[in-house]
Protein backbone atom coordinates (compact mmCIF):
# COMPACT_ATOMS: atom_id res chain seq x y z
CA UNK A 1 0.00 0.00 0.00
CA UNK A 2 1.23 3.83 -0.94
CA UNK A 3 0.94 6.08 1.85
CA UNK A 4 2.51 9.38 3.01
CA UNK A 5 5.09 9.23 6.29
CA UNK A 6 4.99 11.82 9.35
CA UNK A 7 7.01 10.90 12.12
CA UNK A 8 6.60 13.27 15.63
CA UNK A 9 6.43 13.14 19.26
CA UNK A 10 3.97 10.77 21.49
CA UNK A 11 3.65 10.59 25.30
CA UNK A 12 5.14 7.76 25.86
CA UNK A 13 8.31 8.70 23.28
CA UNK A 14 8.46 11.75 25.72
CA UNK A 15 8.75 9.79 29.02
CA UNK A 16 11.60 7.60 27.75
CA UNK A 17 13.44 10.08 25.92
CA UNK A 18 16.45 9.44 28.59
CA UNK A 19 15.33 5.42 28.56
CA UNK A 20 15.76 4.65 24.50
CA UNK A 21 17.85 1.57 25.25
CA UNK A 22 14.95 0.11 27.12
CA UNK A 23 11.80 -2.03 26.24
CA UNK A 24 9.87 0.87 27.40
CA UNK A 25 11.14 2.65 24.30
CA UNK A 26 11.34 0.17 21.39
CA UNK A 27 7.34 -0.91 22.30
CA UNK A 28 6.00 2.93 22.52
CA UNK A 29 8.49 3.71 19.36
CA UNK A 30 9.34 1.08 17.17
CA UNK A 31 5.50 1.19 15.77
CA UNK A 32 3.25 2.36 12.82
CA UNK A 33 0.07 4.18 13.72
CA UNK A 34 -2.48 3.62 10.61
CA UNK A 35 -6.31 3.84 10.09
CA UNK A 36 -8.41 0.97 10.37
CA UNK A 37 -9.08 0.76 6.67
CA UNK A 38 -5.60 0.89 6.06
CA UNK A 39 -4.71 -1.74 8.29
CA UNK A 40 -7.45 -4.04 6.49
CA UNK A 41 -5.73 -3.15 3.07
CA UNK A 42 -2.62 -4.49 4.01
CA UNK A 43 -4.14 -7.31 6.10
CA UNK A 44 -2.56 -6.16 9.32
CA UNK A 45 -3.83 -6.65 12.57
CA UNK A 46 -2.85 -4.52 15.41
CA UNK A 47 0.67 -5.89 16.72
CA UNK A 48 1.35 -7.51 13.73
CA UNK A 49 4.39 -6.55 12.00
CA UNK A 50 5.34 -4.16 8.55
CA UNK A 51 7.83 -3.22 6.46
CA UNK A 52 7.52 0.82 6.08
CA UNK A 53 9.83 1.30 2.31
CA UNK A 54 11.31 4.47 0.99
CA UNK A 55 13.49 5.64 -1.86
CA UNK A 56 15.92 6.44 1.66
CA UNK A 57 15.35 2.68 3.78
CA UNK A 58 13.12 -0.02 4.95
CA UNK A 59 12.41 -0.90 8.24
CA UNK A 60 10.33 -3.10 10.25
CA UNK A 61 7.64 -2.01 12.79
CA UNK A 62 4.79 -2.87 15.00
CA UNK A 63 0.88 -1.97 13.51
CA UNK A 64 -1.04 -0.04 15.27
CA UNK A 65 -4.10 1.26 15.10
CA UNK A 66 -5.42 4.92 14.92
CA UNK A 67 -3.70 7.75 15.94
CA UNK A 68 -6.40 9.56 14.30
CA UNK A 69 -4.79 9.36 11.24
CA UNK A 70 -6.42 9.76 7.50
CA UNK A 71 -6.72 6.87 5.34
CA UNK A 72 -3.10 7.31 3.23
CA UNK A 73 -1.50 8.36 5.96
CA UNK A 74 1.35 6.82 8.67
CA UNK A 75 2.97 8.04 11.76
CA UNK A 76 5.81 6.35 13.08
CA UNK A 77 7.33 8.70 16.40
CA UNK A 78 10.00 10.50 15.89
CA UNK A 79 13.24 7.70 17.15
CA UNK A 80 15.56 5.55 14.78
CA UNK A 81 13.03 3.25 13.32
CA UNK A 82 11.48 6.38 11.98
CA UNK A 83 14.70 7.82 11.36
CA UNK A 84 15.68 5.10 9.20
CA UNK A 85 13.33 5.73 6.59
CA UNK A 86 13.56 9.43 6.54
CA UNK A 87 15.18 11.47 4.06
CA UNK A 88 18.30 13.28 4.58
CA UNK A 89 17.63 16.23 1.60
CA UNK A 90 17.27 19.51 3.85
CA UNK A 91 16.04 21.35 0.30
CA UNK A 92 18.66 23.91 1.18
CA UNK A 93 17.06 24.68 4.60
CA UNK A 94 18.65 22.80 6.88
CA UNK A 95 15.76 20.89 8.06
CA UNK A 96 15.62 16.89 6.82
CA UNK A 97 11.97 15.98 5.34
CA UNK A 98 10.59 14.24 8.60
CA UNK A 99 6.88 14.86 7.39
CA UNK A 100 5.30 13.95 4.10
CA UNK A 101 7.24 11.08 2.84
CA UNK A 102 6.38 8.60 0.19
CA UNK A 103 6.55 5.06 1.69
CA UNK A 104 5.25 1.34 0.79
CA UNK A 105 3.68 -0.60 3.86
CA UNK A 106 3.35 -4.32 3.37
CA UNK A 107 2.65 -6.61 6.42
CA UNK A 108 6.04 -8.37 7.00
CA UNK A 109 7.11 -11.33 8.82
CA UNK A 110 10.42 -10.33 9.62
CA UNK A 111 10.79 -9.27 13.58
CA UNK A 112 11.57 -5.82 14.69
CA UNK A 113 15.07 -4.73 15.87
CA UNK A 114 15.65 -3.38 18.92
CA UNK A 115 17.25 -0.45 18.64
CA UNK A 116 20.89 -1.99 19.37
CA UNK A 117 20.25 -4.33 16.53
CA UNK A 118 18.86 -1.68 14.35
CA UNK A 119 22.07 0.22 15.22
CA UNK A 120 24.46 -2.01 13.72
CA UNK A 121 22.85 -1.73 10.30
CA UNK A 122 24.83 1.89 10.09
CA UNK A 123 28.27 0.09 11.41
CA UNK A 124 29.11 -1.93 7.92
CA UNK B 1 12.79 17.08 52.66
CA UNK B 2 10.27 19.10 50.12
CA UNK B 3 11.86 21.41 47.71
CA UNK B 4 9.68 24.05 46.22
CA UNK B 5 10.04 25.89 43.04
CA UNK B 6 11.94 23.59 41.20
CA UNK B 7 12.29 24.07 37.18
CA UNK B 8 11.53 21.59 35.09
CA UNK B 9 14.35 20.85 32.60
CA UNK B 10 12.49 18.81 29.82
CA UNK B 11 10.30 21.21 27.37
CA UNK B 12 10.23 24.64 26.36
CA UNK B 13 7.82 25.44 28.59
CA UNK B 14 10.38 25.52 31.00
CA UNK B 15 7.04 25.27 34.28
CA UNK B 16 9.02 26.47 37.54
CA UNK B 17 6.86 25.83 39.89
CA UNK B 18 7.59 22.15 40.68
CA UNK B 19 7.46 20.24 43.84
CA UNK B 20 9.64 17.44 44.86
CA UNK B 21 10.37 15.47 47.63
CA UNK B 22 14.09 14.90 47.96
CA UNK B 23 15.46 12.07 50.37
CA UNK B 24 19.13 10.35 50.60
CA UNK B 25 20.41 12.45 48.19
CA UNK B 26 17.51 11.22 45.80
CA UNK B 27 14.28 12.47 44.02
CA UNK B 28 11.76 10.37 45.65
CA UNK B 29 8.29 12.30 44.46
CA UNK B 30 7.29 15.15 42.02
CA UNK B 31 4.43 15.87 44.53
CA UNK B 32 3.03 18.97 42.06
CA UNK B 33 3.65 20.66 38.58
CA UNK B 34 5.11 18.75 36.14
CA UNK B 35 3.81 16.55 33.72
CA UNK B 36 3.63 12.71 32.96
CA UNK B 37 7.16 13.53 30.85
CA UNK B 38 8.65 15.64 32.85
CA UNK B 39 8.06 13.88 36.03
CA UNK B 40 9.48 10.76 34.35
CA UNK B 41 12.37 12.60 33.74
CA UNK B 42 12.82 13.98 37.45
CA UNK B 43 12.47 10.61 38.85
CA UNK B 44 15.60 9.59 36.55
CA UNK B 45 16.52 6.36 34.34
CA UNK B 46 19.41 4.13 34.48
CA UNK B 47 22.31 6.86 33.99
CA UNK B 48 26.33 5.68 31.62
CA UNK B 49 28.34 4.79 34.74
CA UNK B 50 31.33 5.90 33.63
CA UNK B 51 34.09 7.79 30.98
CA UNK B 52 34.45 5.31 28.52
CA UNK B 53 36.81 4.72 25.42
CA UNK B 54 36.04 2.77 22.42
CA UNK B 55 38.82 -0.30 22.04
CA UNK B 56 38.83 -2.85 19.15
CA UNK B 57 35.11 -1.96 19.29
CA UNK B 58 34.05 -1.79 22.71
CA UNK B 59 33.64 0.94 25.39
CA UNK B 60 36.20 0.38 27.90
CA UNK B 61 35.88 2.23 31.09
CA UNK B 62 38.01 4.84 32.08
CA UNK B 63 38.87 8.16 34.17
CA UNK B 64 37.40 11.74 33.17
CA UNK B 65 41.08 12.21 32.70
CA UNK B 66 41.85 10.19 30.10
CA UNK B 67 38.30 10.66 28.34
CA UNK B 68 38.95 14.20 28.21
CA UNK B 69 42.04 13.69 26.84
CA UNK B 70 41.38 11.61 24.82
CA UNK B 71 38.45 13.99 22.97
CA UNK B 72 40.80 16.74 22.96
CA UNK B 73 42.82 15.05 20.93
CA UNK B 74 40.11 13.92 18.19
CA UNK B 75 39.04 17.53 18.18
CA UNK B 76 42.76 19.14 17.87
CA UNK B 77 43.59 16.64 15.13
CA UNK B 78 40.09 17.09 13.21
CA UNK B 79 40.01 19.38 10.06
CA UNK B 80 36.04 19.51 9.79
CA UNK B 81 34.66 19.55 13.18
CA UNK B 82 30.80 19.78 14.05
CA UNK B 83 29.75 20.40 17.76
CA UNK B 84 26.30 19.48 17.80
CA UNK B 85 23.60 19.49 20.42
CA UNK B 86 23.31 22.17 23.03
CA UNK B 87 19.40 21.98 23.88
CA UNK B 88 19.09 20.04 27.05
CA UNK B 89 22.09 21.86 28.90
CA UNK B 90 22.14 25.36 29.97
CA UNK B 91 23.27 28.98 28.42
CA UNK B 92 26.43 28.60 30.67
CA UNK B 93 27.93 25.48 28.92
CA UNK B 94 26.85 27.03 25.66
CA UNK B 95 29.28 29.93 25.49
CA UNK B 96 32.06 27.08 26.28
CA UNK B 97 30.64 25.04 23.40
CA UNK B 98 30.91 28.91 21.07
CA UNK B 99 34.69 29.23 22.56
CA UNK B 100 35.75 25.69 21.81
CA UNK B 101 34.13 25.95 18.44
CA UNK B 102 36.01 29.31 17.41
CA UNK B 103 39.23 27.70 19.14
CA UNK B 104 39.17 24.72 16.59
CA UNK B 105 37.42 26.33 14.04
CA UNK B 106 34.52 23.95 13.84
CA UNK B 107 31.06 24.23 12.70
CA UNK B 108 28.76 24.44 15.63
CA UNK B 109 25.52 23.82 15.34
CA UNK B 110 21.97 23.39 18.21
CA UNK B 111 18.58 21.35 17.61
CA UNK B 112 17.04 23.77 16.16
CA UNK B 113 18.74 22.42 12.66
CA UNK B 114 15.97 20.26 12.84
CA UNK B 115 13.30 21.25 15.02
CA UNK B 116 12.52 25.36 14.61
CA UNK B 117 15.30 25.91 12.55
CA UNK B 118 12.75 27.11 9.60
CA UNK B 119 11.36 29.52 11.89
CA UNK B 120 14.45 31.00 12.76
CA UNK B 121 14.92 31.48 9.18
CA UNK B 122 11.43 32.90 8.88
CA UNK B 123 11.74 35.58 11.84
CA UNK B 124 14.90 36.67 10.31
CA UNK B 125 13.38 37.36 6.76
CA UNK B 126 10.23 38.83 8.11
CA UNK B 127 10.49 39.31 11.73
CA UNK B 128 7.62 37.66 14.64
CA UNK B 129 5.15 39.56 16.03
CA UNK B 130 5.00 37.70 19.44
CA UNK B 131 4.86 38.00 23.54
CA UNK B 132 4.96 35.97 26.48
CA UNK B 133 2.98 32.96 27.70
CA UNK B 134 2.24 34.76 30.45
CA UNK B 135 0.56 37.89 27.67
CA UNK B 136 -1.46 34.52 26.65
CA UNK B 137 -2.47 33.41 29.84
CA UNK B 138 -4.00 36.50 30.74
CA UNK B 139 -5.31 37.59 27.25
CA UNK B 140 -6.03 35.27 24.57
CA UNK B 141 -9.70 34.23 24.24
CA UNK B 142 -8.66 32.56 20.74
CA UNK B 143 -5.92 29.95 20.65
CA UNK B 144 -4.72 28.36 17.48
CA UNK B 145 -2.25 24.90 17.80
CA UNK B 146 -1.04 24.57 14.10
CA UNK B 147 1.01 21.37 13.42
CA UNK B 148 1.33 21.16 17.21
CA UNK B 149 0.19 18.63 19.50
CA UNK B 150 0.73 20.22 23.03
CA UNK B 151 -1.44 17.07 24.66
CA UNK B 152 1.62 15.00 23.71
CA UNK B 153 5.31 17.14 23.01
CA UNK B 154 4.09 20.05 25.58
CA UNK B 155 2.24 18.32 28.15
CA UNK B 156 1.41 21.30 30.58
CA UNK B 157 1.14 24.21 27.68
CA UNK B 158 -3.02 24.62 27.79
CA UNK B 159 -3.17 24.09 31.26
CA UNK B 160 -0.40 26.89 32.18
CA UNK B 161 -0.81 29.17 29.04
CA UNK B 162 -3.57 28.61 27.23
CA UNK B 163 -6.86 27.01 26.55
CA UNK B 164 -7.34 25.56 29.51
CA UNK B 165 -5.53 28.56 31.70
CA UNK B 166 -7.36 31.11 33.72
CA UNK B 167 -5.81 34.31 33.12
CA UNK B 168 -6.70 38.24 34.44
CA UNK B 169 -9.20 38.86 31.64
CA UNK B 170 -10.13 34.91 31.06
CA UNK B 171 -11.34 34.10 34.54
CA UNK B 172 -13.30 31.13 33.57
CA UNK B 173 -10.29 29.32 31.93
CA UNK B 174 -11.36 27.47 28.73
CA UNK B 175 -15.09 28.92 28.94
CA UNK B 176 -13.83 32.82 28.04
CA UNK B 177 -11.53 30.83 24.89
CA UNK B 178 -12.08 29.19 21.65
CA UNK B 179 -9.52 26.88 20.33
CA UNK B 180 -8.82 26.01 17.11
CA UNK B 181 -6.34 22.62 16.05
CA UNK B 182 -5.16 22.93 12.49
CA UNK B 183 -3.58 19.09 11.84
CA UNK B 184 -3.51 16.30 9.53
CA UNK B 185 -3.98 13.97 12.01
CA UNK B 186 -6.98 14.22 14.88
CA UNK B 187 -4.20 14.31 17.48
CA UNK B 188 -5.31 14.41 20.99
CA UNK B 189 -4.97 18.28 21.03
CA UNK B 190 -7.38 17.96 17.99
CA UNK B 191 -10.42 15.64 19.92
CA UNK B 192 -10.56 18.37 22.87
CA UNK B 193 -10.81 21.64 20.09
CA UNK B 194 -14.08 23.49 19.42
CA UNK B 195 -13.03 23.30 16.22
CA UNK B 196 -10.54 21.03 14.52
CA UNK B 197 -9.57 21.80 10.73
CA UNK B 198 -7.71 19.08 8.98
CA UNK B 199 -5.80 19.71 6.32
CA UNK B 200 -3.70 17.40 3.42
CA UNK B 201 -0.58 16.84 4.63
CA UNK B 202 2.20 19.58 2.85
CA UNK B 203 -0.57 21.77 2.34
CA UNK B 204 -0.30 24.61 5.23
CA UNK B 205 1.02 27.24 2.84
CA UNK B 206 -1.84 26.94 0.60
CA UNK B 207 -4.34 27.29 3.96
CA UNK B 208 -1.92 30.08 5.41
CA UNK B 209 -2.85 32.02 1.94
CA UNK B 210 -6.04 31.43 2.19
CA UNK B 211 -7.14 32.73 5.56
CA UNK B 212 -4.20 35.26 4.45
CA UNK B 213 -6.65 36.63 1.59
CA UNK B 214 -9.65 36.15 4.08
CA UNK B 215 -8.40 38.05 6.32
CA UNK B 216 -7.40 41.09 4.25
CA UNK B 217 -10.92 40.90 2.09
CA UNK B 218 -10.20 39.28 -1.06
CA UNK B 219 -12.74 36.33 -0.67
CA UNK B 220 -13.50 36.13 -3.98
CA UNK B 221 -10.02 34.63 -5.16
CA UNK B 222 -10.47 32.01 -2.35
CA UNK B 223 -11.80 28.84 -4.25
CA UNK B 224 -14.19 26.44 -2.63
CA UNK B 225 -11.44 24.31 -1.33
CA UNK B 226 -7.89 24.86 -0.05
CA UNK B 227 -5.27 22.39 1.30
CA UNK B 228 -8.64 19.84 2.09
CA UNK B 229 -10.25 22.76 3.62
CA UNK B 230 -13.27 23.86 2.40
CA UNK B 231 -14.10 27.56 2.31
CA UNK B 232 -17.07 27.43 4.74
CA UNK B 233 -14.79 26.19 7.10
CA UNK B 234 -12.01 28.63 6.17
CA UNK B 235 -14.58 31.52 6.51
CA UNK B 236 -15.84 30.21 9.67
CA UNK B 237 -11.96 30.65 11.18
CA UNK B 238 -11.55 34.06 10.01
CA UNK B 239 -14.64 35.22 12.11
CA UNK B 240 -13.35 33.58 14.71
CA UNK B 241 -10.20 35.06 14.26
CA UNK B 242 -11.62 38.73 13.59
CA UNK B 243 -13.91 38.56 16.74
CA UNK B 244 -11.09 37.38 19.21
CA UNK B 245 -9.76 40.08 21.58
CA UNK B 246 -6.53 38.78 21.74
CA UNK B 247 -5.56 35.75 19.30
CA UNK B 248 -1.92 33.34 19.29
CA UNK B 249 -0.83 30.90 16.92
CA UNK B 250 1.41 28.33 18.45
CA UNK B 251 2.93 26.16 15.86
CA UNK B 252 5.02 23.14 15.55
CA UNK B 253 6.98 20.62 13.62
CA UNK B 254 4.14 19.86 11.68
CA UNK B 255 4.70 23.12 9.49
CA UNK B 256 8.56 23.30 10.01
CA UNK B 257 9.39 19.76 8.85
CA UNK B 258 6.98 19.38 6.13
CA UNK B 259 7.56 20.94 2.13
CA UNK B 260 7.73 24.60 2.64
CA UNK B 261 9.87 24.34 5.67
CA UNK B 262 10.40 28.72 6.20
CA UNK B 263 7.85 29.64 3.94
CA UNK B 264 5.69 27.96 5.57
CA UNK B 265 6.37 30.15 8.55
CA UNK B 266 6.96 32.81 6.80
CA UNK B 267 3.45 32.53 5.60
CA UNK B 268 2.04 31.87 8.84
CA UNK B 269 3.81 35.17 10.72
CA UNK B 270 2.04 37.36 7.19
CA UNK B 271 -1.09 35.54 8.10
CA UNK B 272 -0.58 37.09 12.18
CA UNK B 273 0.03 40.21 10.20
CA UNK B 274 -2.94 40.28 8.18
CA UNK B 275 -4.95 39.56 11.56
CA UNK B 276 -3.60 42.84 12.87
CA UNK B 277 -5.94 44.45 10.31
CA UNK B 278 -8.94 43.83 12.80
CA UNK B 279 -7.31 42.79 16.14
CA UNK B 280 -4.51 41.98 18.29
CA UNK B 281 -2.78 38.50 17.41
CA UNK B 282 0.30 36.61 18.59
CA UNK B 283 2.53 33.76 16.75
CA UNK B 284 4.94 31.70 18.62
CA UNK B 285 6.84 28.62 18.01
CA UNK B 286 6.34 25.55 20.13
CA UNK B 287 10.38 25.09 21.12
CA UNK B 288 10.81 22.11 21.92
CA UNK B 289 13.62 21.41 23.90
CA UNK B 290 13.92 23.52 27.16
CA UNK B 291 17.11 25.52 26.20
CA UNK B 292 17.05 25.31 22.48
CA UNK B 293 15.79 28.80 22.79
CA UNK B 294 18.67 29.38 25.22
CA UNK B 295 21.43 28.08 22.52
CA UNK B 296 20.20 30.53 19.64
CA UNK B 297 20.72 33.10 22.25
CA UNK B 298 23.97 32.37 23.47
CA UNK B 299 25.13 31.51 19.74
CA UNK B 300 23.87 34.98 18.31
CA UNK B 301 25.34 37.40 21.35
CA UNK B 302 29.03 35.12 20.51
CA UNK B 303 28.86 34.63 17.07
CA UNK B 304 25.85 37.24 15.43
CA UNK B 305 24.23 33.98 14.50
CA UNK B 306 21.33 31.28 16.12
CA UNK B 307 22.82 27.95 15.15
CA UNK B 308 24.87 26.11 11.75
CA UNK B 309 27.54 28.55 12.63
CA UNK B 310 30.56 27.89 10.86
CA UNK B 311 33.91 28.91 12.53
CA UNK B 312 36.29 27.28 10.12
CA UNK B 313 36.72 30.62 8.30
CA UNK B 314 37.99 32.63 11.34
CA UNK B 315 35.45 34.45 11.36
CA UNK B 316 31.22 33.25 11.48
CA UNK B 317 29.76 32.25 8.57
CA UNK B 318 26.21 31.15 8.55
CA UNK B 319 24.37 29.36 5.56
CA UNK B 320 22.09 26.95 6.81
CA UNK B 321 21.56 24.12 3.72
CA UNK B 322 25.19 24.64 3.73
CA UNK B 323 26.58 24.65 7.01
CA UNK B 324 23.86 22.87 8.88
CA UNK B 325 24.51 19.31 10.50
CA UNK B 326 22.20 17.02 8.30
CA UNK B 327 24.20 18.81 4.74
CA UNK B 328 27.66 18.46 6.22
CA UNK B 329 27.07 14.69 7.26
CA UNK B 330 24.97 13.86 4.36
CA UNK B 331 28.24 15.44 2.30
CA UNK B 332 29.98 13.31 4.40
CA UNK B 333 32.35 16.50 5.35
CA UNK B 334 32.97 15.96 8.94
CA UNK B 335 35.64 14.49 9.70
CA UNK B 336 34.86 14.15 13.89
CA UNK B 337 31.94 15.04 15.98
CA UNK B 338 31.01 16.25 19.74
CA UNK B 339 27.53 15.36 20.78
CA UNK B 340 26.30 17.42 23.78
CA UNK B 341 22.77 16.73 25.41
CA UNK B 342 21.58 15.44 22.74
CA UNK B 343 21.11 11.99 20.59
CA UNK B 344 21.65 11.57 17.06
CA UNK B 345 21.77 8.34 16.27
CA UNK B 346 17.92 8.58 17.05
CA UNK B 347 16.71 11.65 15.67
CA UNK B 348 19.30 12.27 12.54
CA UNK B 349 18.20 10.71 9.29
CA UNK B 350 19.74 7.65 8.29
CA UNK B 351 22.08 8.50 5.99
CA UNK B 352 23.81 11.29 8.18
CA UNK B 353 24.42 8.34 10.95
CA UNK B 354 26.05 6.28 8.55
CA UNK B 355 28.56 8.77 8.08
CA UNK B 356 28.73 9.23 12.16
CA UNK B 357 29.39 5.36 12.18
CA UNK B 358 32.53 6.18 10.57
CA UNK B 359 34.07 9.32 12.18
CA UNK B 360 35.62 9.73 15.28
CA UNK B 361 32.38 10.84 17.50
CA UNK B 362 32.55 12.06 21.07
CA UNK B 363 29.56 11.96 23.20
CA UNK B 364 28.58 14.12 26.66
CA UNK B 365 25.82 13.06 27.84
CA UNK B 366 24.16 11.56 31.34
CA UNK B 367 22.15 9.04 29.86
CA UNK B 368 23.21 5.75 27.05
CA UNK B 369 21.28 6.15 23.97
CA UNK B 370 21.22 5.13 20.20
CA UNK B 371 24.19 7.50 19.58
CA UNK B 372 26.46 5.73 21.98
CA UNK B 373 26.55 2.74 19.96
CA UNK B 374 28.62 4.10 17.51
CA UNK B 375 30.83 6.66 20.06
CA UNK B 376 34.10 6.52 20.28
CA UNK B 377 34.67 8.82 23.69
CA UNK B 378 31.57 8.92 26.56
CA UNK B 379 31.83 11.01 29.13
CA UNK B 380 28.85 11.11 31.38
CA UNK B 381 27.42 14.93 32.54
CA UNK B 382 25.13 15.95 35.46
CA UNK B 383 21.71 16.27 34.45
CA UNK B 384 20.90 19.98 34.05
CA UNK B 385 18.43 21.10 35.98
CA UNK B 386 18.36 18.57 38.70
CA UNK B 387 22.08 17.82 39.69
CA UNK B 388 23.37 21.26 38.43
CA UNK B 389 22.27 24.90 37.45
CA UNK B 390 22.05 27.52 35.30
CA UNK B 391 20.25 29.88 32.97
CA UNK B 392 17.74 28.40 30.44
CA UNK B 393 15.31 30.27 28.00
CA UNK B 394 11.83 29.10 28.09
CA UNK B 395 10.11 29.68 24.40
CA UNK B 396 9.04 32.93 24.94
CA UNK B 397 12.57 34.02 25.33
CA UNK B 398 12.43 34.63 28.83
CA UNK B 399 15.29 33.38 30.71
CA UNK B 400 14.47 31.01 33.66
CA UNK B 401 17.40 29.49 36.41
CA UNK B 402 17.50 26.16 36.70
CA UNK B 403 17.68 24.73 40.27
CA UNK B 404 19.89 21.88 41.41
CA UNK B 405 18.41 19.67 44.10
CA UNK B 406 20.52 17.01 44.19
CA UNK B 407 24.48 16.37 44.70
CA UNK B 408 26.20 14.51 42.21
CA UNK B 409 29.58 13.11 41.55
CA UNK B 410 29.24 13.92 38.08
CA UNK B 411 30.92 17.20 36.13
CA UNK B 412 28.70 19.47 34.83
CA UNK B 413 28.34 19.90 31.13
CA UNK B 414 30.14 23.11 31.39
CA UNK B 415 32.75 22.08 33.84
CA UNK B 416 33.44 18.99 31.26
CA UNK B 417 33.51 21.50 28.14
CA UNK B 418 36.23 23.67 29.85
CA UNK B 419 38.32 20.83 30.34
CA UNK B 420 38.21 19.63 26.71
CA UNK B 421 39.14 23.30 26.09
CA UNK B 422 42.14 23.55 27.84
CA UNK B 423 43.21 20.09 26.95
CA UNK B 424 42.92 21.42 23.23
CA UNK B 425 44.45 24.77 23.70
CA UNK B 426 47.59 22.40 25.45
CA UNK B 427 47.64 20.45 21.84
CA UNK B 428 48.03 23.49 19.67
CA UNK B 429 50.24 25.39 22.05
CA UNK B 430 52.81 22.55 21.83
CA UNK B 431 51.81 21.68 18.42
CA UNK B 432 52.91 25.79 17.70
CA UNK B 433 56.29 25.49 19.81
Amino acid sequence: MNARLISGRTIAQGQNLDNKLSEEYYNAVAICEMNEKDMEKIGVSADENVEVRTSYGEVVVKAKEGGGNPEGIAFIPMGPWANAVVSGDTHGAGMPQYKGIDAEIEKSEEKVLPVKELMQRYMG
Amino acid sequence: MEITDVVCALCGCVCDDLVVEVEDNEVKKVKKGACSVGKSKLMGHGRIKSPAIRENGSLKECSYDDAIKKAAGILAAARRPLLYGWSSTVCEADKVGIELAEEIGAVIDNTASVCHGPSVLAIQDVGLPSCTLGEVKNRADLVIYWGANPTDAHANHMKRYSYISKGYWTAEGKKDKKLIVVDVRETKTAKVADVFIRIEQGKDFLVFSALRALLLGYEDVVPEEVGGVSKKDLLEAVRLMKEAKFGITFFGMGVTQSTGRHNNIVNAIQMTRAAHTHTKFSIMPMRGHYNVNGFNQVCTWETGYPFSVDLSRGYAWYNPGETSSTDLLVRRECDAALFIATDPGAHFPGESIRHLAKIPVIQIDPFANPTTEFADVVIPAAISGIESEGNVYRMDNIPIRLRKVVDTEYLPDEEILEKILEEVRAIREKEGE
